[in-house]
């Protein structure tokens, strides 16, 4: 037997397509198992899903409502005033999206990844490791969703809107929960240990305690005021009251932007740092 | 008595070792997070308070005079506290139980389940005491604490630090995963942060509530810890209050060594 | 070609009909500058069972990874089913089944649900996900722990249950790394079944494994690796006429003097082929058995306990490597 009368699928020898060569499990093909996946974990810890919006709405109550009561009305940039709990709601909204978001993109993906070894199991079937970071960011980005949708439901019930243009918040909590799912993900591929994960805890806090949530830009120093403009929740915040309040301008363009390139940056470096841990 | 007494010593011995070696994390968070929250709420939010912009809002007389940051400042001490013990009470004892098992290696010496429960109430004492030092110095740099008694402030702080870890604790020895323990905090550890005449007065809660108050040991602990540091409290509230912290200890103390018995020694 | 490298991929030249399953020529995996698979040839054919043998180490996981198109290799070439990894990663990993050395089952969910999952990832239509996975459970003999969750399983069934996940796309080719290691001798032997079945449907297993009798039960060919390299290629049977002797002599002695002194004497009284001492025993290679235990007799301190057996391929391990697999 000679070389040459082998059938040509004998040595297929593929060649690289000319300068392009796909890495070994970039892009597979369903990205959306990886939400079933998700989905059936979750029926079976539903409690631990369903308390997740809880924490911004008990804040709604305890410092809007309550400290509210202290405080009376704020005066917005626009210059009518709104009674504290009605400046405060959309601050905390965006915040429910960011919780919904960052729950399974930080430590929920770390346990699965160092101890469940869930995503290398995922990789030796068809999926890729940018299906598994396309598909957790968008299960984050539904749980933002639905965090926020309950949330938008209890500030309706509570009477804390005031435009129409309200039903923009939903697309908008989702644009926040991309924007911290991407990074989130993107920052915990860094992560050597859970200790490490009191990182993330010490850049959320004051994310949570100082992006206008509470009170307005107005009452930072200068300085401070400047260095809040350019943080992510921020961005959310002030997107969210702008639709509640009714406020809508083209400047809203701007903060926009800003969340869809923070999600989608977070999203390639997620990818990219995937392939290199999962597939060495 | 003296050997449960070292036994328990034995225990907080190491802890402390472990938290020696990764201490930057913890001791960022449980000092930094209040700090924070004391220049959010006490500062920024607060300076919105005594501005009193008007609405239904008369400021400070709701207060008692107070000013918001010095309302809020006792509130936010004895409330990290109760974080501290909750979260040293929590994933460390499944960790112990379950994950690493130390707890058996434990009284596989001669330890026994008392000294591992107690041992680790005594820890969540000792770190509420360490970062709520830490946390009374800030406060009385920003002009929070005007009275010089506020040091007994720490006292409440780890009294309500040991009463929530010996309860906290013993919920979680008889749990099986570490699923529950997000849900607890979320159902139970902040809404007791958030309500607890932690950041504006029980009174203000509608009438039907606010008797819960008296179930929450925060607001017991928050009521002594503002007596230390405005210097305004009745003998008699000292009295009460703390003979309700040491209740909740009691009942968890009671209920956790029979519980971490059951679990590590049969 | 390497000396001490036996050109596997030549053998399956004189075989004609079918290419190979998988097809390697100086397949090579380096991590940053250590080298852990070093340049190795070998085919795989449809139908039988391969196996990669060698200590801890040695590189077998590295190249399975690699033929399951999870790690890129670094040089050489690699052919899967036909196709190159690089580039047609998903497309083959469709069509394998993989079983990873540690169990990555996903704990948060029920046994039932790691099936449907894993077919879902295969882009499986449901109805038939849920009658392989039937089929499956009962081949693993799982169908009563359907709903439990996968963590309180023992390590037996996990593995099991592991083995029958890998099976969820019907795959033609089986890549199973360490299969059986961490399992009591009963439910080895329960897997061993399981496989040697899988085999007579048709599938082609590629297997590693620590232990020689497993590769002598299971393996059709097999090949030794030692430090990132293939040092013998073979069948067991191959393997052990080629460089064991046809029975070993095994002593064992009180004390450590004993033992050496014997060592000595028996080498320099050429008691058999070869003589080894190992930490707590001496080995005499032989074809004339009645030769060697006429020396062995003949010793000053006479050993504890002597045993005559056939060799085996952990005897050619020994001989090829100089170590034994299990230190
Ligand atoms: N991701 C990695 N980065 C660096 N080195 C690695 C990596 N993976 C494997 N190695 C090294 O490559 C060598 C071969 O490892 P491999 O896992 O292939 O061995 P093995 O034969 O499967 O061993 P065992 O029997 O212990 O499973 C080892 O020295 C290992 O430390
Ligand atoms: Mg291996």
């Amino acid at each position: 037997m000679t070389a040459t009368d082998r059938p040509e699928r004998r040595s297929p020898h593929v060649p690289a397509t000319a300068g392009r060569i796909t890495p070994i499990g970039l892009l597979g093909r369903r990205p959306v198992a990886i939400i079933e996946r998700n989905f059936l974990a979750y029926r079976r810890m539903w409690a631990l899903f369903l308390t997740g919006f809880l924490e911004p709405l008990l804040y709604l109550g305890s410092i809007g409502v309550g400290v509210g009561a202290l405080v009376g009305g704020v005066q917005l940039a626009s210059g009518h005033t709104v009674p504290y709990e009605v400046f405060v709601a959309p601050g905390l909204f965006a915040v429910a999206a960011m919780n919904g978001a960052i729950m399974d993109t930080t430590f929920g993906f770390f346990v699965k990844f160092k101890y469940g070894k869930t995503y290398d199991a995922m990789l030796s079937t068809p999926l890729g490791v940018a299906d598994v970071a396309i598909g957790e960011v968008t299960w984050a980005v539904l749980r933002g969703a639905v965090y926020a949708l309950a949330f938008l439901v209890a500030m309706v019930a509570f009477g804390l809107v005031e435009s129409w243009w309200a039903v923009l918040a939903l697309p908008i909590a989702m644009l926040i929960a991309y924007a911290f799912a991407g990074a989130g993900l993107a920052a915990s591929t860094f992560m050597r240990s859970f200790v490490d994960f009191d990182f993330i805890s010490l850049a959320l806090v004051p994310l949570f305690l100082f992006s206008a949530t509470f009170f307005p830009l107005e009452r930072y120093p200068e300085w401070l005021a400047a260095v809040v403009r350019i943080t992510p929740l921020y961005q959310g915040v002030s997107l969210t009251r702008a639709v509640v309040l009714g406020d809508l301008h083209w400047g809203l363009l701007a903060p926009v932007t800003y969340l869809v390139v923070m999600g989608t940056v977070g999203l390639r470096i997620a990818a990219r740092r995937l392939g290199t841990l999962l597939q060495p | 008595m003296t050997a449960t007494r070292s036994g328990v010593l034995r225990v907080v011995e190491r802890e402390a070792q472990i938290f020696k070696s990764l201490w930057r994390g913890p001791v960022i968070l449980s000092f930094i997070t209040p700090v924070m929250f004391l220049a959010g709420m006490g500062v920024g939010l607060g300076g919105m308070v005594d501005d009193g912009t008007g609405g239904s809002g008369a400021g400070a007389s709701d207060l008692g005079g107070l000013d918001y940051l010095s309302f809020v400042t006792p509130g936010l001490l004895v409330a990290s506290a109760m974080q501290v013990a909750a979260g040293e009470s929590l994933w460390p004892v499944m960790a112990g139980k379950k994950w690493m098992r130390t707890y058996h290696a434990m009284v596989a010496t001669p330890l026994d389940a008392r000294h591992v429960f107690g041992g680790l109430i005594v820890w969540s004492g000792v770190r509420a005491a360490m970062s709520g030092a830490a946390f009374l110095l800030v406060a009385a740099i920003l002009g929070g604490v005007p009275s010089p008694w506020a040091p007994l402030a720490l006292l409440a702080s780890v009294g309500c630090a040991m009463a929530v870890s010996s309860l906290v604790a013993t919920f979680a020895v008889g749990q099986e995963s570490d699923q529950s323990f997000a849900v607890l905090m979320r159902i139970g550890i902040i809404p007791l942060f958030l309500f607890s005449g932690t950041f504006f007065p029980v009174e203000q809660l509608p009438d039907a509530v606010e008797p819960f108050a008296a179930v929450s040991p925060l607001w017991h602990a928050a009521e002594l810890a503002r007596g230390a540091t405005t210097g305004h409290i009745e003998a008699l509230e000292v009295l009460l209050h703390s003979l309700a912290l040491v209740g909740f200890f009691v009942v968890g103390w009671w209920w956790g060594t029979r519980r971490f018995t059951r679990e590590l020694q049969t | 070609m390497r000396p001490g490298t036996p050109a596997v991929a030549s053998a399956a030249v004189t075989e004609p009909a079918e290419p190979p399953l998988i097809h390697a020529s100086s397949l090579t995996k380096r991590f940053d500058d250590f080298t852990a698979v070093d340049g190795i040839d070998f085919e795989v054919r449809r139908g039988e069972a391969f196996g990669f043998l060698g200590a801890n180490g040695a590189g077998k996981s590295s190249t399975m990874r690699m033929i399951g198109c999870v790690s890129e290799r670094t040089d050489g070439e690699l052919q899967v089913l036909g196709l190159d990894p690089r580039g047609h990663g998903t497309d083959i990993r469709g069509r394998i089944g993989v079983v990873p050395q540690e169990d990555n089952l996903d704990t948060e969910l029920t046994v039932w649900d790691n099936l449907l999952i894993y077919g879902r990832y295969f882009d499986l239509p449901r109805d038939v996900i849920r009658r392989r996975a039937e089929e499956l459970l009962e081949f693993a003999q799982l169908t009563e722990r359907k709903h439990d969750r996968v963590d309180p399983l023992s390590g037996g069934m996990k593995r099991r249950l592991t083995i029958a996940r890998a099976l969820m796309n019907r795959p033609e080719l089986i890549l199973l790394d360490e299969p059986t290691t961490g399992l009591d001798p009963q439910a080895r032997h329960l897997l061993w079944e399981r496989l040697y079945q899988l085999k007579r449907e048709g599938a082609t297993l590629v297997l590693t494994t620590h232990y020689l009798d497993e590769a002598e039960q299971l393996c059709d060919r097999l090949v030794i690796m030692d430090r990132a390299r293939i040092v013998a290629a073979g069948s067991p049977r191959a393997l052990i006429d080629a460089h064991a002797t046809r029975e070993v002599v095994e002593l064992r002695f009180a004390t450590s003097d004993a033992r050496d002194d014997a060592a000595l004497a028996l080498e320099q009284d050429a008691a058999g082929a070869r003589v080894e001492a190992l930490a707590e025993r001496v080995l005499v290679y032989t074809d004339d058995t009645d030769h060697t235990m006429g020396r062995v007799d003949a010793l000053i301190t006479p050993p504890a306990s002597v045993l005559v057996r056939r060799s085996t391929l952990e005897d050619v391990y020994l001989m090829i490597t100089g170590r034994t697999l299990d230190e």
